[in-house]
């Protein structure tokens, strides 16, 4: 029988991915001054993990490479090979090499054998560099069978306590018998008396003798388990040899009592409780299933929202049952909802985790010292957000090192003291999460900003105020960095950052004070699924304003309103002047035949704001956001769509677009 | 009846191959991920025959052994480590802890069933 394994790779590398991340994690919390004896234990039984799983599914040179690892934190663990930080610098890069080798095996390719060799030969060294007896797997050298032999004779007295290690002779003698034809004599000891026999206890002993042409180590392996519990002795028979044959051993019968391990029957019920699986806290479950899952349930919102409307339109008194079926319907659909919402979320530490190997790195690259501190890890966000937010994190995180954070010499000078610190926090504020990515460093210079953002033919009037010239570090191709390192400087700027959460419907907000640090800081609803939305109404029509860009809703004065030019119009708003835009001449519906009220929304993004004139405002609701490219297709000014509780289709407004848009005509 | 083995391992991949294997070969297989959670599952059920990984978080093998010793259902039931040492003081240890024999790693299918057949009979 051949049974293909690899139905087990995924899982395996899933496991090996992990383990190598609980490794890099432990590495790097490994401190030689004070190492503690679990970390070690940690990153041991990853590697060791991996080399297993390695050498069972065919990949034999993650288990080999593995296996020097395994050998190297062996030496560690039992002390008998001091932590530098030499040696955990060393493990970092084998850990990137077996990460290497395991993506190598799992996407079919070849590994980059240069960059694996050169780590093997580090680890083979630093083995080397200290003569430790190696673990191998080699046993005691075998004789070959003299010549003239025609099987084995073998005296074999087992201990009393043989059965307590759950061993039993007759396994011994069966697999004896699986290589040629087994004689057996039992013997009992002359001695023992019926007083002095334990139940328990194994008293009887065997002469064997086994016609076979294997060799001794074979016959061997079949006492391997018994070795040091048992009397053996293993003599050639030989052909000259003529003693009488003794009992033939069949199928494992033989005239032995049973231990008394069968004399205590337990009496156990058939209702008994099947306990498989118990205490597993957690399944591995595809995440497209899980999309499934979702999208269902905002089908069901939707549904639920339909029949929430009906229902308010019949007469209380006469359905009562109905309504009283439909409210509990309403509070089970929003608890599901929110419940299947929550298998989605991830905590934070899945992006955070990867930072502390970041920073490590870089500041070593840099010559800096920086200290990575993370708050508020445990904090909780949707899968897709969190993908999508790990780029541009690292990016901030690359930046703040590479710019924000001065060198030793610098800090000490500036009175600071000489390590620099980044801080990743994040928190839950209202439906959003809120991200800050802060450090201590030399902070934004303004007059480098300006000039630079003028050498590059942007507008930067002196005027400007502190937070829009910040702003302009958003602006596509701008990079104050004097120098293009290869840390942060690789082409993909801030404005891609910036791209990146606004597509997330998140907001970025910058705050520097110079000579004291940057800080930057992300908003983001935490799925972007469900959409807090006002929704309002242009003629017939809803449209959906997403309620993280509302700023305020007001209706204007006529005498605030003014046109500038022939057509652009902006409306006095607390001393302000904003631009204004009426969302059917937007969208392209007639205007409302009535419409004196000047009822307009304040929306702001980028640190711009926008006047939308609507017709009425209809209220607050949370929304299932449907994909209109997947479905539709691409809407300008739009970003999505949903579907109202009267089964009708609204469309949901892009703000950023909107005042992106906008902006240059009313300026122009 | 069938033939319960519990299959402990803190790897999910060996884990299931273990299973997949003793199931094709007509076993029963339950499943833990570490000895802790093999411990609570031993006392509740009594497997004919137990895997046990060495290393593992909260309970190693080597406990789990010497732990299901201790309880009279498990007294002569065969107790096998898998293991990825061959050394003879980790062979010790594993005799010393109560444990009845080891596999070890890499085993492929056939061998894992050979060795379980052997044990189980």
């Amino acid at each position: 029988m051949s049974l293909d394994l690899s139905r087990f790779h995924q899982t395996f590398f899933e496991e090996s991915f992990e383990g190598l991340d609980t490794m890099e994690s432990a590495l790097l919390r490994l401190d030689p001054a004070s190492v503690e004896a679990e970390t070690i234990n940690t990153i041991f039984r990853a590697a060791h993990s991996i080399k297993g799983g390695g050498g069972t599914f065919g990949f034999t040179a993650v288990s080999a490479f593995t296996h020097l690892l395994e050998t190297l934190l062996d030496q560690m663990r039992s002390g008998s090979r001091p932590v530098t930080a030499e040696l955990v610098d060393l493990l970092l890069r084998s850990v990137d090499a077996v990460r290497e080798l395991l993506n190598a095996a799992r996407d079919g390719r070849p590994a980059n054998l240069d960059l694996i060799a050169g780590h093997q030969l580090a680890l083979e060294q630093a083995l080397a560099g200290k003569p430790v007896a190696a673990s191998s797997t080699g046993g005691p050298a075998t004789e070959p069978p003299p010549a003239a032999a025609r099987g084995w004779r073998i005296r074999f007295v087992p201990q009393p306590g043989l059965f307590r290690s759950g061993n039993d002779p007759l396994r011994i003698l069966r697999e004896l018998a699986g290589l040629g034809s087994l004689s057996a004599e039992a013997q009992l000891p002359e001695a023992l008396s019926l007083a002095d026999t334990q139940p328990e206890d194994s008293h009887v002993s065997w002469n064997l003798e086994l016609l076979s042409s294997a060799s001794e180590a074979t016959v061997r392996e079949a006492f391997a388990w018994v070795e040091d519990e048992c009397e053996l002795q293993i003599s050639p028979l030989l052909a000259a040899d003529t003693r009488p044959a003794l009992t033939l051993i069949q199928g494992g019968k033989a005239e032995t009592p049973p231990p008394a391990a069968s004399a205590a029957p337990k009496a156990r019920a058939g209702s008994e409780r099947r306990s498989a699986g118990e205490g597993t806290g957690s399944i591995r479950v595809p995440t497209d299933k899980i999309d499934v899952l979702i999208n269902l349930v905002g089908e069901l919102v939707i549904t639920q929202a339909m029949l929430a409307q009906t229902g308010a339109n019949l007469d209380p008194v006469v359905n009562e049952r109905l309504l009283t079926a439909l409210a509990q319907l309403d509070r089970n659909t929003r608890a599901l909802q929110e419940s299947v919402m929550g298998i989605r979320m991830l905590p934070m530490d899945f992006v955070f985790s990867r930072f502390p190997r970041l920073v490590h790195d870089l500041a070593g690259k840099l010559g800096k010292k920086v200290r990575l501190e993370t708050v508020g890890a445990d904090t909780e966000l949707d899968k897709s957000v969190i993908e999508k937010i790990a780029d541009p994190l690292t990016h901030l995180v690359r930046n703040a090192l590479d710019h924000g954070i001065e060198t030793a010499a610098e800090r000490l000078a500036a009175g600071k003291p000489e390590e620099g610190v980044i801080t990743l926090r994040a928190s839950h504020r209202g439906g959003s999460i809120v991200i800050e990515i802060s450090d201590d460093g030399r902070g934004l210079s303004r007059d480098r900003i300006l000039a630079k953002a003028r050498s590059q033919g942007l507008d930067a009037p002196d005027s400007l105020a502190d937070a829009e010239v910040y702003q302009l570090i958003f602006a596509p191709g701008f990079s104050t960095a004097e120098v293009v390192t290869d840390v942060s400087g690789r082409g993909v700027g801030m404005d891609v950052v910036k791209k990146n959460i606004l597509a997330l419907n998140g907001q970025v907000d910058l705050g520097s004070r110079p000579g004291q640090g940057t800080q930057v800081t992300i908003r983001l609803p935490l799925t972007l699924a469900i959409l807090d939305g006002m929704s309002v109404a242009v003629g017939e029509e809803v449209f959906i304003v997403p309620l993280a860009a509302v700023v305020e809703s007001l209706q204007a004065h006529p005498e605030d309103v003014k046109t500038i030019g022939h057509s652009a119009r902006v409306v006095r708003v607390r001393n302000e002047m904003v631009p204004l835009m009426a969302l059917h001449d937007l969208v392209g519906l007639p205007a409302a035949t009535e419409n004196d009220r000047n009822l307009c929304i304040l929306i702001e993004s980028d640190g711009r704001k926008l006047a939308l004139g609507v017709d009425d405002l209809l209220g607050q609701q949370q929304v299932v956001v449907k994909n209109l490219e997947s479905n539709y297709r691409r809407v300008p000014n739009m970003s999505g769509a949903t579907i109202l509780g009267d089964g009708r289709v609204a469309l949901i407004l892009d703000a950023g677009e909107l005042v992106r848009r906008l902006q240059p005509a009313v300026a122009a | 009846m069938s033939l319960r083995i519990l299959a402990v391992d803190d790897s999910a991949s060996m884990r299931q191959m273990v299973a997949f294997t003793l199931q094709s070969a007509g076993f029963e297989v339950t499943e833990a991920e570490d000895g802790q959670v093999a411990l609570n599952l031993a006392q509740k059920e009594k497997f004919k025959l137990v895997l046990a990984d060495v290393n593992m978080p909260n309970m190693d093998g080597l406990t789990l052994v010497k732990n299901l010793r201790t309880l009279p259902d498990y007294k002569f039931t065969p107790l096998l480590m898998l293991t990825t040492e061959s050394t003879p003081e980790k062979k010790a240890e594993g005799k010393a802890a109560g444990a009845t024999g080891w596999l070890v790693k890499p085993f492929n299918p056939e061998q894992l069933i050979a060795t379980i057949r052997k044990v189980l009979g």
